[in-house]
């Protein structure tokens, strides 16, 4: 079959890729959890992110490492009043709604960009976009290590403050039981913004994670999109371990099956997992039986 | 009945536009209108008859307009024998799709996601064979013969497209006069209580995703004809299976004239921002993003809701809510 | 009519219906008691195909029915109620009535028809063109049983039909429950209230904790000591019993 010398760096980059992606699904999974929003925007939002730190860097010279400092807070303010003004409206409460809501929010944002910036794919570079370090004997590029390591630090952040925070508290109080929590005197709004807002902080991270090894367009948020509801599914809507390990292996995947079946015919399996999870096992991983 | 009548009017007014309009500008927005509605009609069959909202309906209309340039360019067929070939695929597809996902119950957004992702299998698929002509497509050789299935003038696409369109709503017309029109409708409302009176929630079901997707498949063999040239991401994208389900929203779901309402809005409205914006890209489709966060938000059940309270909210369960 | 044998099923570590085994005869309206949470739904549930049973069988009109799909059980001529009612909300009074008209008659124009009428038995003349989400609590379980018989069932199971109505509406839907049974059709139903169990009622099983604890006409079990206890708990039925031996 493959020889370990091909397969072992593979699985490197997959887990290196598949941590970026677990970053992105944290925070759709936490959206889910909390709100039972499923947010089609979210590969958009992404989008918008990664433009933000090639501006970041374009125009102010800001390292994208850095620019986790400006990012993350914006994005998360940008998804606080996003869900308070905008989806909460249009939605009227209900859940059903909000599916196409997200939906006319993401070809809202995908062609506004289409629009302002043209469908050129622009990247950037750093001083250290083509360096690679040696893991174990692979080559791999630094932006995708400290990738890993960074979407690991966010996902530790994240899951901390969900434990051990009031807010934290309230979120999952929330996730758990909508009503019994308004009840005890939660604001259910201003934690449903809060968690929209932290969902898309997540965002904010990811793309300052990925944009130096990656490349942002307009239209970069639909393969995020798909891939991100496999991996939520795959661990479980609402469980952020679910999240983590379904980043981890959606990205092994992928990058072992682009290695197996080429560029193109790669990514199916994802799609195909995603559609045997939905079909034989819809609460995933670590999800529980709805 | 009066709405056999409307209808037939309609038909007649169309086919006689050829006769007073002839800037092919002008013919080809008819054209694409009509085309609009008729994927309309066919999401509206399965979603707002039957409550099953897809999000990848493009599945069905990527492989009607592949069969269609695969048969012709690979096999030399006629394009008018490729069309029931098509139509029939898609019919077939929409049974793989519909009882693979019914049989193990999927419903609201976790069928709107399967479809996304048998889509999405679609199109990977396309882009890798060279069968289909991977990333960079098919073209069909250009004869501009009727007997091709093609027409040196728009007004005998224009035909077509009315005709494949009277069919979508004479579809449409007999679901809702007919029984099985009724034992969708309330699979639609209440799934449950439609069980519990004697209706087989899963034949039913499987038969209107095959009708939608057989109605989705002739859209692609249009499409296929009307352009000479299909890729995968025109094919399998986001794209068609958007502009499948915002006329329906926009006109007014579970409805006979909503897909035709929903389609001539949105159309106008291209228009209307195509002029006042110019060709800049991008810019009607986000109209259409907007107007579709602000019928969901403010009028769900779409134009026609406007005139009756009849028409089927834009969220199934508002229905049962109530 | 139906026979139902050692039927049980279980929900995680909960035994919600064990062993539950009754004789249904035709011609009779019958009831099920029981209080909340005895398993009484989910008995017909099972028995109607929705839940399939861990153990035991059920035949219906002399044929096994054990484990078929509900809308099987319907065509066969027993036809359910839904406690909590569930009507057609975007649909007219009519439309809703019309969907189990159409089991047996294919022609929308004759199951139109043939709602309206069936409609009209049970009271909702009035208020064919209306939307079933605009009708009041008392309306819709009078859609819900209109449905219902607009399927021409042999056997209704009646999933208590009279909750929810005030003592005025009772007292109009119970001579309509007669009239079905003396148009020919059987009627099994779940009633809390007792009323109605003991003025319409010729036979009862009465459930509690998933089993069956006692059956016999109403007088029977009314007077039955271990029914009163499921009731009212074994402190009050202590007490009720050294009442009466004291009287």
């Amino acid at each position: 079959m493959l020889e370990l010398s091909i397969l072992f760096p593979s699985i490197l980059n997959g887990l290196t890729t598949g941590a970026v992606y677990a970053l992105i699904a944290l925070g759709l999974t936490l959206i889910y959890g909390v709100l039972h929003i499923i947010n089609f925007a979210h590969g958009a939002l992404l989008m918008i992110a990664l433009y933000g730190v090639f501006f970041l860097h374009q125009k102010l010279g800001l390292d994208p490492y850095a620019s986790l400092l400006v990012m993350v807070p914006a994005m998360f303010a940008l998804g606080y009043l996003l869900q308070r003004f905008v989806i909460w409206r249009a939605s009227h409460g209900k859940d059903e709604n909000i599916l196409l809501v997200t939906l006319g929010l993401a070809i809202v944002l995908e062609n506004l960009a289409l629009y302002v910036w043209r469908s050129d794919t622009r990247t950037i570079e750093t001083a250290y976009t083509f360096s690679t370090v040696n893991i174990l004997g692979a080559m791999i590029s630094v932006p995708k290590v400290a990738a890993f390591a960074g979407a690991l630090a966010v996902g530790a952040a994240l899951l901390l403050l969900l434990a051990k925070t009031d807010l934290g508290r309230a979120i999952r109080a929330i996730a758990k039981e909508r009503h019994g929590a308004k009840l005890v005197g939660i604001d259910v709004e201003h934690v449903f913004a809060m968690s929209f807002g932290i969902g898309l902080a997540c965002l904010g991270a990811a793309a300052c994670f990925l944009l130096p090894s990656y490349y942002v367009s307009p239209q970069v948020g639909n393969g995020f999109v798909l891939i991100a509801f496999t991996i939520v599914v795959l661990g479980g809507m609402g469980s952020f371990a679910g999240a983590l390990a379904g980043g981890f292996i959606i990205g092994v995947v992928e990058s072992v099956g682009g290695l197996w079946l080429g560029e193109s015919l790669g990514q199916i399996g994802i799609f195909l997992i995603f559609i045997a999870v939905l079909l034989f096992r819809p609460q995933g991983l670590f999800g529980a039986r709805a | 009945m009066k709405e056999l009548l409307a209808l037939m009017g309609f038909g007649i007014v169309m086919a006689a536009v050829p006769l007073f309009v002839s800037s092919g500008f002008a013919l080809n927005i008819i054209i694409m209108t009509l085309y609009a509605a008729l994927l309309g009609q066919a999401w509206n069959i399965l979603a707002g008859f039957g409550g099953q909202f897809s999000f990848g309906h493009a599945v069905f209309f990527g492989t009607g307009a592949y069969v269609a340039a695969v048969l012709q360019v690979r096999f030399g067929w006629n394009a008018w024998a490729a069309l029931p070939a098509a139509v029939a695929l898609g019919a077939a597809v929409g049974a793989l799709v519909g009882a693979l996902s019914f049989r193990y119950g999927l419903r609201g957004s976790y069928f709107a996601l399967v479809t996304l992702a048998f889509a999405e299998v679609f199109r990977i698929l396309s882009n890798t064979f060279e069968f289909t002509g991977a990333g960079v497509g098919m073209m069909i050789p250009l004869t501009e013969s009727a007997a091709d299935f093609q027409f040196a003038s728009r007004a005998g696409f224009l035909y077509v497209i009315l005709a494949f369109t009277l069919i979508a709503c004479l579809v449409t017309w007999w679901l809702k006069h007919s029984r099985y029109g009724a034992w969708l409708q309330a699979i639609r409302d209440n799934e449950e209580s439609a069980a519990a009176l004697g209706v087989n929630v899963f034949r039913v079901k499987l038969g209107a995703i095959m009708i939608s997707g057989a109605l989705m498949a002739a859209g692609g063999v249009f499409y296929t004809q009307y352009f000479h040239y299909i890729d995968p991401h025109i094919a399998y994208g986001p794209g068609v299976s958007v502009e499948a389900l915002l006329g329906p929203i926009v006109g007014g779901m579970g409805t006979l004239f909503g897909p035709l309402l929903g389609a001539a809005a949105l159309h106008l409205l291209g228009e209307l921002t195509r002029s006042l914006m110019g060709d800049a890209p991008g810019v009607s489709l986000m109209t259409y993003g907007l107007v579709l966060v602000l019928m969901v938000t403010f009028l769900p059940r779409g134009i026609i809701g406007l005139f009756s309270g009849r028409a089927a909210p834009a969220k199934p369960e508002e229905a049962r809510r109530a | 009519m139906l026979e139902v044998r050692g039927i049980s099923i279980s929900f995680g570590g909960l035994k919600a219906v064990e062993d539950v085994s009754l004789l249904l005869k035709e011609g009779t309206i019958a009831s099920l008691i029981g209080p909340n949470g005895a398993g009484k739904s989910t008995l017909f549930a099972l028995v109607s195909g929705f839940l399939k049973p861990l153990r035991g069988s059920a035949r219906f009109l002399g044929k096994d029915i054990t484990g078929l799909p509900p809308h099987e059980i319907c065509r066969r001529g027993m036809v359910r109620t839904f406690q909590i009612v569930q009507p057609f909300a975007a649909q007219t009074v009519r439309e809703n009535v019309a969907v189990g008209a159409h089991l047996h008659h294919r022609n929308r124009r004759e199951a139109l028809a043939r709602a309206e009428a069936v409609a009209t038995r049970v009271g909702l003349a009035g208020q064919l063109d209306k939307l079933a989400s605009s009708l009041t609590i008392a309306g819709r379980k009078r859609l819900e049983l209109a449905r219902a018989l607009a399927a021409e069932p042999r056997l209704l199971l009646l999933d208590e039909v009279l909750a929810g109505l005030n003592p005025q509406e009772i007292n109009e839907m119970l001579p309509v429950i007669r009239a079905i049974r003396d148009s020919g059709i059987t009627v099994l139903m779940i009633e809390h209230v007792m009323q109605a169990v003991m003025s319409l009622s010729e036979y009862t099983w009465v459930l509690n904790y998933g089993s069956l604890i006692a059956q016999g006409t109403p007088a029977e079990i009314s007077n039955n000591p271990q029914v009163i206890e499921a009731y009212l708990g074994r402190g009050t039925a202590e007490r009720l019993r050294r009442e009466a031996a004291g009287a």
